[in-house]
């Protein structure tokens, strides 16, 4: 048995207006390139220093005995297990999927990744070899052992292409099964001031997550914050990507350096928490990239409880994207069970 | 139990070996105190952690000759180098037993050991280091060439940051050549004479620095010995005042550092997320006991709801409670009688119409504790909006336009520091520009370093702390006329 | 036959207006053979509170004036004293009992002091302020600001190079000035505001008081909007119950300083407050 109790279901699902009505219902007035430029330069700036400072307190929080046991469990409960190669290959992904249903081999009360990421054309191979753990809709992974499906879209990770091929992209894998979009923005458009485009494409990807039942894959948007560089450029370009329908707002694609840091973090909980503040609404938040230790990964879940509560800790609300980082934390939690330290050769590679 | 609740994470303190009880560090040595013992306990538990020695009159007396031999046969002699290789010395083990440092601090003032652990030690040897490269620079401290010593330095520092102050205090006055007799607070004794064991581990020349403990009564003793030539003091207005009084004539020179009610101003373009962290900084830092304090909050008033409103989201994530816990946030006030005062000063408050609002905390029932507190509704002629409460109370004002901020802030005898939110530059440094107070913190708060002059206008005190400037109080010029440059006004003072 | 001499009544110089005493009190002004020169208004602690209310509302103005423009006005004085040499020497010779050229070489001094002093407005700061290496990303500087109002005790002997030595020094930052002029030689004090009323010095920056420096003098150390007290010709006075008075506020206080103070940049530091400012720095 795990020692952490099963996350709760969220009571609103984030997706309730279409995009242009949320965007309105927050801007008022129309929703035109002007007015989306004037909200999202009117927001309040943020400083450096400052926000660096916070996130550097958070660090130095001191997680023990049974918290560290429950901070592990969590943690691996809100991975994406990810493999974005070019070299990828149906038998990769297949072992990817069953490093994902049992992590520890030796462990099976090792709780399960909330999710394996792929590229599109390997989301069929990965709903296959998950079977009957592949979870059912966008919501329930994590519930009963489920696993969802993460597709990278959109002319992954550089965005360069037609809006067409993006939601062709996208469809081909909603199809497929993919439980969840990971997309990425135009940072093109948004570092050149053309904040309605980035909006309309999110919009229309976000159309094409649509199922056939009516039902959304779940959306998460890339900002690529690497490549933003600034934070009141990542500040804005959160807050566009949820005004457009976005139900996750993502770090980086692991392709860019710098990749998630525990600041742009934070920075992107803050706005998800102020938006919440707002409508109520919750949005989830993804690092990827660069987090490959527990110690590392333990700051970020200090982050998420001290910013926007515990709730937000579910694989509905937030989620690492990662690779390495679960065998460092599996090595931690071998630590914790039998007192002495682990190594490399008492995890499987993946 | 949810995530939130950190597992104790405590500090170990097998790292600190105590003695039972200590003497006064005169001449190099510990040696019995002649007045009454008493105890330094731990404000978090009540306990008592050790017996301190009281200073009387001859026992002063006796500090201040060691110090004057000191200065005489010993360290006016040395050279300068000779002076900044010992403060290094110091800078050093003051690094090297940073740890044990830090648990006593919290142990004996209630701060939260990441406080001791991250601000004030780090500091304490920075500071040593930064005043160590001066000792042989003195020519460069604004002073001309060859400025001398002043002699014997009598210092007496406060209990809230215990050996912070003694760093600010004794460092600058070794460097410029000054022996020194220092009294540490009443209630915080412990880390001072720690640091007498690291004076002898760094083998200083006896009577070079000289610590007497004891109540305010030793403290004013040492003040008032006819043979100190420096006075410098940081704690209330009302003993400066007292001590500017009692010095007055004696040719003493002086550096006080005393109270504060610091306006922190919030405009409506401020980076509003650093700003509430800064606001959280600014008064419940070491449970607000801080003379510089952002402990009045000047928020422009088409924001005031929302800054209030995500205040509170973000006070109620503070962790109040055992000191050497490494998650604590807020820890003990550090004694009953600042307690009461606090209590008494936040009842005024509500009397006054104030609205009281502190987040939901389990106080420990041993210990002195005061959950983080703020008013809303505050009018500038409230006394908690005038007085300074020295704990983690907050009082919470509206203004309209920059100069009614300006005029509130300086609506004060105080006049020690201040805060100013904005993202707009002009703004900022227009504002910062009619603030009359000595640090003006822009988009951050609290910040203290070792190179920049600290200290008040009007009756937070005179004299500054840090920098160039903190050196040059510990010095005279060679010759006082010796700018005077015009042979004309010589030609007619002869005449 | 002699004509018969017009005699000057000498008033006080508050907020740049001539008023008598509030008390309508004067007194005899002697020369050094102990003939009337003239008389002078007796100043009261009503003329020393009227004087303080028009210096501080002169701090404002003159203390955020530029340096460069400070410095223009304080030279201006410099000209203007220049044009009235004879005025000055004459009285300076009458009150002190020198002869013509000591009287003379004082006033050339207290000409050059003024000079030099003006000069260091638009500098001071860069030389007493720090741009400080903080460990840490942020931009962090100290630099001194007039402290406000400073009430300052003439030397008693010296009436011009004396005065001038203490005022000047004091103006430089932006402080405003409350002086008790010497009591026995007023004569160049006042005349001295006439100059000021005529230059570009705004009301209330000088003040002159003439009278005892004993009956005013604890008025203006126990005054809260007083914010330094500077005793330099206070030496025969009861000047460690002044600075006790002072420290009830605790004013800035400068002991007594016999003779005639040396032009030195501490005198201008002294009247200042450091203020250090600090902002974060990022590129990001």
């Amino acid at each position: 048995m795990t020692t952490f109790e099963e996350p709760a279901v969220i009571v609103t699902p984030p997706h309730t207006l279409a995009p242009a009505q949320r965007a309105l219902a927050l801007i008022g007035g129309d929703l035109t390139e002007k007015s989306l430029r004037l909200h999202l330069e009117g927001l309040s700036g943020v400083d450096a220093v400052g926000l660096e400072a916070r996130a550097s307190a958070l660090g130095t929080r001191s997680i023990k005995n049974a918290s560290k046991v429950r901070a592990l469990d969590t943690i691996i409960g809100l991975i994406d297990l990810t493999t974005l190669e070019g070299a990828d290959t149906p038998g990769k992904v297949r072992s990817l999927v069953a490093k994902a249903l049992a992590p520890d081999a030796a462990d099976p009360t090792t709780p399960r990744v909330a999710a394996v990421c792929v590229y599109g054309d390997m989301v069929s191979e990965a709903v296959r070899a998950l079977g009957s753990s592949h979870a059912v809709g966008s919501d329930s992974a994590g519930l009963n052992g489920a696993v969802n499906v993460a597709a990278v879209a959109t002319a992954f990770p550089s965005g360069r292409a037609s809006l067409a091929v993006k939601v062709a992209d996208t469809a081909e894998a909603v199809v497929a099964g993919a439980n969840e979009i990971d997309m990425v923005i135009d940072r093109g458009a948004f570092l050149s001031g053309r904040y309605g485009l980035v909006f309309d494409q999110i919009v229309a990807v976000k159309e094409a997550c649509r199922r056939a039942d009516g039902s959304h894959a779940h959306l998460k948007v890339i900002l690529e914050t690497g490549e933003l560089t600034t934070y009141d450029n990542v500040r804005r370009a959160s807050w566009l990507a949820i005004l457009a329908g976005g139900d996750f707002i993502k770090t980086s694609t692991g392709k860019v350096a710098p990749a998630a840091t525990l600041p742009v973090t934070l920075l992107m909980l803050q706005v998800v928490r102020e938006w919440h503040r707002l409508t109520g609404e919750r949005i989830g938040v993804k690092p990827a990239g660069g987090i490959r230790t527990s110690k590392d990964a333990i700051k970020y879940l200090v982050a998420v409880a001290e910013t926007v509560g515990e709730e937000w800790l579910t694989p509905q609300l937030f989620r690492f994207g990662a690779s390495s980082l679960l065998n460092d934390v599996l090595l931690q939690r071998q630590k914790l069970s039998t007192g002495h330290y682990s190594g490399a050769d008492y995890v499987t590679m993946d | 139990m949810t995530f939130l609740d950190y597992a104790p994470a405590p500090e170990s303190t097998a790292i600190l070996t105590l003695k039972p009880s200590y003497g006064l560090f005169i001449g190099g040595e510990f040696v019995a105190g002649r007045g009454s013992p008493f105890q330094t306990i731990s404000p978090a538990t009540e306990v008592p952690i050790a017996e301190i020695a009281s200073a009387n009159a001859e026992d002063v007396d006796d500090a201040v000759k060691a110090a004057r031999l000191a200065y005489e046969t010993t360290w006016s002699r040395l050279s300068g180098a000779d002076r900044g290789k010992y403060l290094f010395r110091i800078a050093r083990l003051v690094q090297e037993r940073a740890r044990e440092l830090a648990v006593a601090e919290s142990l004996d003032n209630g701060k939260p050991i990441k406080e001791s652990r991250d601000v004030d030690i780090p500091l304490v040897a920075a500071w040593f280091f930064y005043y160590a490269g001066w000792a042989d620079k003195i020519d460069h401290a604004g002073l001309g060439a060859n400025p001398r010593a002043l002699g014997v330095a009598a210092q007496v520092i406060p209990w809230n940051f215990p050996l912070l102050m003694l760093a600010w205090k004794i460092a600058p006055a070794l460097a410029a050549g000054n022996t020194v007799v220092l009294k540490p607070a009443e209630t915080t004794p412990l880390t001072a004479l720690l640091f007498a064991e690291i004076l002898q581990q760094a083998d200083l020349p006896a009577g070079v620095v000289n610590i007497v403990t004891g109540a305010g009564s030793t403290g004013e003793l040492l003040v008032n010995h006819p043979d100190v030539n420096k006075v410098a003091f940081t704690g209330s207005t009302a003993v400066g005042r007292a001590i500017a009084r009692s010095t007055a004539g004696t040719g003493k020179k002086l550096t006080l550092e005393l109270g504060g009610k610091a306006a922190n101003i919030v405009f409506d373009d401020a980076p509003m997320e650093q700003a509430i962290e800064g606001i959280v900084n600014g008064i419940f830092f070491n449970q607000g006991h801080v003379c510089c304090a952002g402990s009045r909050l000047l928020v422009q008033e088409n924001v005031h709801d929302e800054v209030v409103e995500r205040l509170k989201l973000r006070l109620s994530t503070l962790r109040v409670g055992d000191p050497l816990d490494k998650n604590t946030d807020v820890g003990a006030i550090n004694s009953r009688a600042q307690l009461n005062r606090i209590r008494e000063l936040s009842t005024v408050g509500e009397d006054e119409g104030a609205t009281r609002w502190s987040p939901e905390c389990v106080l420990p029932e041993k210990g002195f504790w005061f959950a983080p507190t703020i008013f809303t509704s505050v009018s500038t002629s409230h006394r908690i909006a005038r007085e300074e409460v020295f704990g983690p109370v907050l009082s919470i004002l509206t203004f309209r336009t920059p100069a009614e901020a300006v005029a509130k802030a300086n609506n004060t005898p105080y006049g020690l520091s201040a805060g100013i939110w904005s993202d707009k530059g002009s703004k900022v440094l227009g504002v910062a520009d009619q603030l009359r107070a000595g640090v003006v913190w822009i988009n951050c708060f609290n910040q203290f370093d070792p190179a920049s002059p600290f200290g008040g206008y009007k009756e937070s005190g005179y004299g500054r702390e840090g920098g160039r400037h903190g050196l040059a109080a510990y010095l005279q010029a060679a010759d006082t006329n010796s700018v005077a440059t015009i042979t004309q006004i010589k030609k007619a003072q002869s005449k | 036959m002699t004509r018969l001499a017009v005699t000057k009544t000498y008033k006080l110089y508050i907020g740049g207006k001539f008023p008598r005493s509030e008390s309508g009190h004067v007194y005899e002004i002697l020369d050094s053979n102990g003939a009337f020169l003239a008389n002078a208004a007796k100043a009261s602690r009503k003329d020393a509170r009227d004087a303080v209310v028009a210096a501080r509302a002169a701090v404002s103005g003159w203390s955020a004036a530029s340096g460069y423009n400070r410095g223009q006005v304080l030279y201006r004085i410099a000209e203007l004293l220049e044009g009235r040499r004879a005025q000055f020497i004459s009285e300076i010779q009458h009150s002190e009992g020198v002869s013509e050229a000591a009287a003379s070489g004082q006033v050339d001094a207290a000409i050059d002091v003024w000079v030099w002093y003006a000069g260091w407005a638009d500098k001071y700061v860069q030389v007493a302020g720090n741009g400080n290496p903080v460990t840490g990303p942020y931009f962090n500087i100290s630099t001194p600001e007039a402290t406000g109002v400073v009430a300052i005790l003439a030397p008693q002997g010296s009436s011009l190079l004396g005065l001038v030595s203490v005022i000047a020094p004091a103006l430089v930052s932006g402080n405003t000035v409350v002086v008790v002029a010497s009591a026995l030689a007023p004569l160049s004090a006042i005349s001295l505001g006439e100059v000021l009323a005529t230059s570009d010095v705004p009301g209330g920056v000088v003040n002159v008081l003439t009278g005892l420096a004993a009956e005013i003098a604890p008025w203006l150390a126990s005054h809260g909007d007083v914010n330094a007290l500077d005793l330099a010709g206070g030496e025969e006075l009861d000047w460690i119950e002044l600075q006790q008075l002072a420290a009830e506020t605790l004013k800035r206080v400068r002991p007594p300083e016999p003779g005639i103070a040396a032009p030195t940049i501490e005198r201008i530091t002294f009247f200042t407050e450091t203020k250090t400012v600090w902002h974060p720095k990022a590129m990001i």
